[in-house]
């Protein structure tokens, strides 16, 4: 941080209309010190305002999720017909609930799908990208464009590809008059189908991360490699790619929240039933389906949250140690 | 690159030169039939909803067209109302796409511009809460919207539950993470000196947001004006569940409603579909590089 590396010589004449903050030795806090009081009231206002909505709108929530996970509530009552009952919710959505257990399953099928196709094929892409090429301009764009579209449109456009008699991919096998394949209605395909429209999106944005990327990589590290024997193949993974870390790190955390994420595309497709349900989709069935029970749909949120929790400290901690050393 | 002959992979110029130009051709063909193929669901859509519905209904889907037509997508903006539905779609992505960018870049100029104690918490805090999956915090959202009165003549219901106003708060407290968080690394880039000397000149600090560091943070904003658009714009999930009249529905959440209803088969669905799309694929041309920009912004400059 640019602040820290700055001698306190430089301190402002003006320390006397300074606030009488404690000092901190070896910390640089004379910015913040020497303000006067109108614009100490100014930030104040600048940083409040949008942190007090983040925190009411997000993080209260967030809270509210973990304490009502413990409870029982209709939500018909007013908050005084809250019943605490400990860890049931867990226990029953763990043990009795029949939808958990798959849902748990295709979120874990979704990510590791995530993680393994659309990700090695979008780095295949960027490596193969990252060159002086004729239409290379055509190329990038029709692999990010589906990106631009929402997960809920990709899920219109893709049941028209997977339209048993009608749909595209059964007319090119030969599949749509006789044999057809119900790519959607299968419960034993259809994730399988969703993923490859969900992949079809996600392969653009990766490949679009890893290109930044290695446009940042110093061409003088590939051609060290070279000059020391390494062919193509070893020095990418050899030099280049380690030299992505930080990269690999943002594309693996974004994999994995999308992963998590996951819903409109299911829900537009049937609702996230018969073969597509994830946890997702169990939650926001208590806000919106038939069943209103908050504290159940809280316990799911947290379960949610614990999973995704372990991934967002990796990724600050990646991204702020960074910075600490920049 | 020219000396090391004993390599047999990578094509040294002087032996290579066949095998170079093999690779290029190989390259060329792969990339070219793998781009098509990813252009395909798009041109299917864009096939089906330019084929008149007689035509399909008599030779099907997977057939040469008698004829092409524009019909559908005429169709498809009037009998579903689509204008209204982007008018919906307008009232919350403006307003929101405004605010989320003036919250952010006043956070980010407080963190990055003036050292308090708690700058890396404050942008921790807002990097993680955008992380989080939307599912997490949605159930008590609701109950919290539900609870919460609305002036009249900002909401009819008189909550913030089923009014947009509420749809781009949730907007607004989400999406400003990932801003706050970019932005503050981009103004980090600005010389100290240049806030410094507006504020021996008297600048307040009001004034050397506005005018001096905003103005230079014009690539920034306008790299992420675009992806936030489209995200915004791109939401399924909030509306769906924060919005229960139909009708002050956004687009991209009106049309599963919609295709029950009114897109009864599937030329009229593609068409209807492409429409919605249109807004954010003609911004993603027309903006590309900032669209571009602002994804990797987020990842790479650290």
């Amino acid at each position: 941080m640019a602040v820290l590396d700055q001698p306190p010589a430089t301190a402002p004449a003006t320390a006397d209309t300074a606030a009488p903050g404690q000092r901190w030795p070896g910390r640089g806090r004379r910015r913040a010190t020497s303000l006067s009081r109108a614009d100490q009231l100014v930030l104040g206002l600048m940083l409040g305002v949008p942190t007090v909505l983040h925190v009411a709108l997000v993080w209260l929530p967030t809270l509210a999720s973990v304490v009502l996970s413990f409870s029982e509530w209709n939500g018909i009552g007013g908050i005084e017909d809250i019943q605490w009952v400990g860890l049931d919710n867990y226990v029953d959505i763990v043990s009795r609930y029949p939808r958990f257990w798959p849902a748990v399953q295709h979120n874990l099928v979704w990510l590791f799908f995530l993680l393994v196709l659309p990700t090695a094929f979008g780095l295949l892409l960027a490596v193969l990208l990252d060159r002086k090429l004729r239409f290379g301009r055509f190329y990038q764009t029709s692999f990010y464009l589906p990106m631009v579209l929402s997960l809920a449109l990709v899920g219109f456009i893709w049941q028209m590809m997977y339209q048993p008699d009608n749909g595209l991919i059964n007319n090119l096998i030969g599949r749509a008059e006789a044999n057809q394949i119900n790519w959607l209605g299968n419960p034993d395909l259809n994730l399988y189908a969703v993923l490859v429209a969900a992949g079809w999106r996600h392969a653009g944005y990766v490949m679009l991360l890893f290109l930044a990327g290695l446009k940042a990589v110093d061409p003088a590290l590939k051609e060290a490699a070279a000059l020391d024997g390494a062919n193509a193949w070893q020095a990418f993974w050899r030099v280049v790619f380690p030299v992505l870390k930080p990269v690999n790190i943002v594309v693996l955390v974004v994999t994995v929240i999308e992963a998590l994420r996951a819903f409109d595309i299911v829900y537009v497709i049937n609702k996230g039933r018969n073969g597509l349900e994830l946890v997702s989709v169990l939650i926001t069935d208590n806000v919106i389906g038939e069943s209103s029970r908050i504290g159940w749909g809280s316990a799911l949120a947290v379960i949610l949250l614990i999973i995704s929790l372990g991934f967002i400290i990796t990724y600050l901690f990646q991204v702020f140690r960074r910075e600490e050393r920049a | 690159m020219t000396a090391p002959v004993q390599t047999p992979r990578h094509g040294g110029k002087p032996a290579g030169g066949g095998r170079e130009r093999a690779f290029r051709v190989a390259l060329y063909v792969f990339l070219t039939v793998t781009s098509l193929i990813w252009l395909a669901p798009l041109l299917w859509a864009v096939y089906t909803s330019l084929r008149d519905y007689e035509d399909t209904a008599r030779n099907g889907y997977f057939s040469l067209p008698e004829s092409l037509t524009l019909d559908n997508f005429g169709k498809a903006w009037t009998q579903a109302e689509l204008p209204h539905y982007y008018l919906n779609t307008l009232l919350i992505t403006i307003p929101a796409l405004v605010l989320v960018l003036l919250f952010s870049s006043l956070v980010a100029f407080g963190v990055s511009r003036f050292n308090f104690r708690f700058n890396l918490a404050l942008l921790m805090l807002f990097t993680a809460g955008n992380l989080l999956p939307q599912q997490v915090i949605v159930v008590p959202l609701y109950r919290l919207y539900l609870l919460t009165p609305v002036p009249e003549w900002l909401s009819d219901s008189g909550l913030l539950l089923d009014s947009q106003l509420g749809i781009v708060l949730i907007h607004v407290a989400f999406q400003s993470g990932f801003c706050t968080f970019v932005l503050s690394n981009f103004m980090k880039t600005i010389p100290f000196e240049l806030s410094e000397a507006a504020r021996v000149d008297g600048a307040g600090v009001l004034r050397q947001y506005w005018q001096v560091v905003l103005p230079l943070c014009r690539p920034a904003l306008a790299a992420l004006a675009t992806l936030e658009f489209t995200w915004i714009y791109n939401d399924f999930m909030w509306a769906l569940v924060l919005i229960q009249t139909g009708d002050k529905m956004p687009i991209t959440s009106a049309l599963a409603n919609l295709s029950g209803q009114y897109f009864t088969d599937y030329n009229l669905v593609a068409a209807g579909s492409l429409l919605a799309a249109l807004p954010t694929v003609l911004v993603f041309l027309v903006l590309q590089r900032q669209f571009v920009g602002g994804l990797t912004l987020g990842s790479t400059k650290g």
